[in-house]
């Protein structure tokens, strides 16, 4: 069994505000940060399908906490409006990821290309299904 | 002295295959949630109510609820053997984690069928 052994100390640099990370792994992060932001407010989610989906009574306590504001500032759309980037995100760079898992675009160049993509794809999908559904 | 390896169970192969499979699931369910959106006659409460009446959409829906449960499962289990070294914090996280989804499996049930 060929034994390795390090001879030096090998540099290690996991101070994050020390690295200079590329956009891939700006992803990867926030990949998992908006994994974390949707499993908090799934039980939020699924009340407001709940509400959605009931009597008169379930329904119009549904539109009046979609349109609650606290000091004229519109709370629950704005959460909900991050959410909804939380999803995209996560959908866009799903995808990406399974590709990877496929082989395809892991060569460095289309790996920034689609990393760069599915911020572009999320934030643009975020701000037109957002506008819309305002 | 006999050395374990602590890996065989494999446990990791099959949930980093679940996360795939209950993501491709959502995917799909993403793209026939959003054609059913935009066939809606009209926008609103009786056609939200009749879009997830349907059979088709209640078998979909129940179906996207389950991988998003356990694809939560998974992903938020890795979270907290990331960043959560005890073991006795770390094992009651994972059990809250895992009482709540089966909870929200339940309510979703409960939501789909009452149509």
């Amino acid at each position: 069994m060929a034994e390795v052994t390090a001879t030096k100390a090998r540099p290690k640099h996991l101070n994050l505000m020390q690295i200079r990370m590329p956009l891939p792994a700006y992803v990867s992060i926030l990949h998992r940060v908006s994994g974390a932001g949707l499993f908090l407010f799934l039980g939020g989610l699924i009340w407001l399908l709940d509400a959605s989906l009931g009597t008169p009574e379930q329904y119009a306590a549904f539109t009046g906490v979609i349109g609650f504001t606290l000091a004229g500032i519109p709370v629950v759309k704005l959460i909900l409006l991050g959410l909804l980037w939380s999803f995209l995100h996560h959908f866009c760079a799903g995808i990406r990821f399974l590709l990877l898992d496929v082989h395809v675009g892991i060569e460095l160049p289309p790996a920034r290309a689609s990393a760069f993509a599915v911020f572009g794809v999320s934030l643009v999908m975020t701000l037109v299904l957002g506008g819309a559904l305002w | 002295m006999v050395k374990r390896l602590v890996v065989g169970a494999h446990y990791g192969f099959r949930d980093w295959l679940a996360q795939r499979v209950t993501a491709t699931v959502m995917a799909l369910y993403t793209v026939i949630f959003a054609v059913q959106l935009l066939s809606l006659p009209e926008h609103t409460n009786a056609a939200w109510r009749a879009m997830f009446a349907g059979g088709f959409m209640r078998f979909a829906s129940f179906l996207f609820f389950m991988s998003l449960f356990y694809h939560a499962w998974v992903g938020v289990r890795d979270i907290w053997m990331d960043y959560v070294q005890s073991i006795s914090v770390r094992l009651t996280l994972h059990v809250i984690t895992l009482l709540v989804l089966v909870g929200y499996a339940g309510w979703v049930a409960q939501i789909l069928w009452r149509l």
